[in-house]
């Protein structure tokens, strides 16, 4: 218990020098008037827009304001959009979080038979043209591959479309393009996209883990039970390579929503990612200051999260507390 | 005057000298075809990027040799000019090899001085933490955990977004996020060495603990921060590429490969690829061959594989 409230205490102290560092660098660049206002407007309308906006006060005074208004979820409100920028970052959230659900999905679904099979059929072409597709799933920067997607399958196959988020369907009080065929459609290639990387590794993962297991004494006592294979391997050597599994896909969630930034901006997909890059363009400052406090914050309760979770399914892993 | 060994017939017969470690480092790597492919390649890469301004057939940021007329030509097209474009040219009728030359003498600049900084700046804090332990050590080491937790991408673009793009605060900002990784991986090593023979020999010897570190501890752990350094310097390629694609990196007076792939995605969807596609295949390459010689060093240089 002490131990999770130390960690609560980081976070928020963590929260709070972000936010400080993070506002006072966008203050110092860029002047948003510029961008915001029409060019022909007369100085009087230019000195007004400024006052409105609270940019005439000294820094301190505009970030203790600033701060003020976070403590009671106010993060003010976005100059482009003129909406409270917690809103449009809460409102793009779902479509990040299910195109990182679906990109997890894919990983896991097609990377554990994969690497299965590479693991037990080792040194045979499938298993080599497996390791070596996994190889390349790392090296080729994520960015390049989104659009070797499109050039392929939109530009040349044209059979899928390449962006925005298509159809959202409804099921059971949530929205999703998950419940569309159209909005599947538009999500297959920014969830491939986002699932190479972890694909790769989940293949890697698998494949070692099974031959680690494969030689173990359990797997040839149930050979030598006259077992099947096909139990063998979907029982016994399935559960005991899926823990590591289990904790990457956990502990890699937040470096997907991070990654998502490069997919949504490519698949013009309306999420939290594309958000970002559009307000750093647009100078739009508190949209992104929002937005940078909201992700440290889910990256914090993530981190606390798996910090926990390891030690559930681990009794030999200790917490801090314990140790000391 | 006679010679020692005349006199003598038993030094004649001596072992010959064990090899030194760098020669069989070499001759190992060398017994990997593999390998020796990645280095070929990234040799080739390297020279043809520093080489560049003399042996492109344009220079593609000089306007007085772009003709707009050349614009989006196709790979192989010859060009109003007369000259052929083998890999096509862009939007500004610009030649794509050679802005592929020019673009990856930037992404290689700037990979190698962010990560050389970040080597150095993550090593000497990792062998100090190590050395001293205590406090210095823990401080440290919150320092990198915290820093190791947040996946590089979003400390860059945070980073970024607050001090803008530009050259000095791409490297800056690979700087930043790379540190760590030098330093966890230099304390670990270097917590390893701390107790060997050598090191009580010197304390014994009573060296100042400066001559210690950098001269004693220092060389022994570089062989597997070497390796550490060269995947590094892909991973900073890669990354400073993905900031530029997204418009938060270089500018675009400094069009690095990210750039070049940014700008021919818009042409992407009319079906001229070769504008985003070469430049990504050059990135591709250059980073393959990294990663295979890294491959290699890290058996190579495995204290394990040593017998």
């Amino acid at each position: 218990m002490v131990y999770i409230i130390r960690r609560l205490m980081q976070a928020v102290f963590l929260a709070l020098v972000m936010s400080f560092l993070v506002f006072a660098g966008i203050f110092s660049v860029g002047d948003p008037v510029a961008i915001l206002i029409d060019p022909e407007a007369t100085q009087a309308e230019r000195v007004r827009l400024v006052a409105q906006l609270g940019l005439d006060r000294p820094f301190h005074e505009q970030y203790f304001i600033f701060l003020g208004n976070v403590l009671q979820g106010d993060f003010g409100n976005s100059f482009v959009y003129n909406r409270p920028a917690l809103e449009l970052i809460l409102e793009r959230m779902p479509a990040t979080l299910e195109l990182a659900f679906a990109s997890i999905v894919i990983a896991v679904v097609l990377g554990i038979p994969l690497g299965v099979y590479a693991g037990l059929r080792h040194g045979s072409v499938g298993s080599k043209t497996i390791m070596a597709g996994s190889i390349l799933g790392f090296s080729v920067p994520n960015f390049w591959q989104a659009i070797m997607l499109i050039l392929i399958f939109a530009v040349i196959l044209g059979w899928l479309p390449v962006s925005g988020r298509g159809e959202v369907g409804q099921f059971m009080g949530i929205h999703s393009s998950l419940f569309t065929l159209n909005g599947l459609k538009h999500m297959a290639l920014p969830a491939i996209n986002l699932a190479i990387g972890h694909l790769a590794l989940v293949i890697r993962l698998a494949r070692s883990g099974t031959r680690e297991v494969r030689a173990q004494d359990y797997i040839r006592f149930a050979r030598a039970k006259g077992l099947s294979e096909k139990r063998i391997v979907m029982v016994h050597l399935l559960r005991n390579i899926l823990i590591p599994i289990v904790t990457l896909v956990g502990m890699s969630f937040g470096g997907l929503i991070a990654f998502a930034v490069v997919t949504e901006s490519i698949f013009a997909w309306p999420g939290m990612g594309k958000l970002i890059i559009d307000s750093i363009h647009l100078l739009d400052r508190p949209v992104v200051v929002a937005y940078l406090i909201v992700i440290v914050m889910i990256f914090i309760i993530l981190n606390l999260l798996v910090d926990l979770l390891y030690s559930l399914i681990d009794p030999r892993i200790r917490l801090d507390e314990v140790r000391q | 005057m006679t010679d020692v060994n005349t006199l003598n017939p038993d030094l004649l017969e001596k072992k010959p000298a064990p090899e030194r470690p760098v020669w069989r480092v070499i001759r190992e790597f060398r017994s990997s075809h593999l390998a020796m492919f990645g280095l070929f390649l990234l040799l080739t890469i390297v020279i043809a990027a520093f080489l560049a301004p003399w042996i492109t057939p344009q220079n593609p940021y000089d306007l007085r040799s772009l003709s707009i007329m050349d614009s989006r030509l196709a790979p192989g097209e010859v060009g109003f000019s007369g000259l052929s474009f083998w890999l096509g040219t862009d939007g500004q009728g610009r030649d794509m090899f050679s802005a592929i030359l020019y673009g990856l003498r930037i992404s290689l600049t700037v990979g190698l001085i962010a990560c050389t900084v970040a080597l150095l700046l993550g090593l000497t804090l990792g062998m100090v933490a190590a050395y001293f332990g205590g406090r210095i050590d823990t401080i440290v080491m919150r320092l990198v955990d915290l820093h190791l937790s947040f996946p590089p991408i979003l400390v860059a673009l945070i980073l970024l977004a607050v001090l803008g793009r530009g050259l000095e605060n791409i490297i800056l900002a690979l700087i930043i996020v790379q540190w760590a990784t030098f330093a966890r991986m230099a304390r670990a090593t270097a917590l390893s060495e701390r107790n060997r023979e050598y090191v009580e020999a010197a304390k014994s010897l009573g060296l100042s603990r400066t001559r210690i570190l950098f001269g004693h501890l220092l060389p022994n752990c570089m062989p597997p921060l070497m390796v550490l350094y060269t995947v590094e310097i892909a991973s900073a390629i890669a990354l400073e590429a993905t900031l530029s694609f997204l418009g938060v990196g270089l500018p675009s007076t400094q069009p690095s490969l990210g750039l070049l792939i940014s700008n021919g995605f818009q042409f992407v969807m009319s079906g001229q690829y070769w504008i985003s596609v070469f430049p990504g295949i050059a990135l591709l390459l250059l980073i393959v061959a990294i990663n295979l010689v890294g491959d290699r060093l890290r058996d190579v240089l495995n204290p394990r594989n040593i017998t």
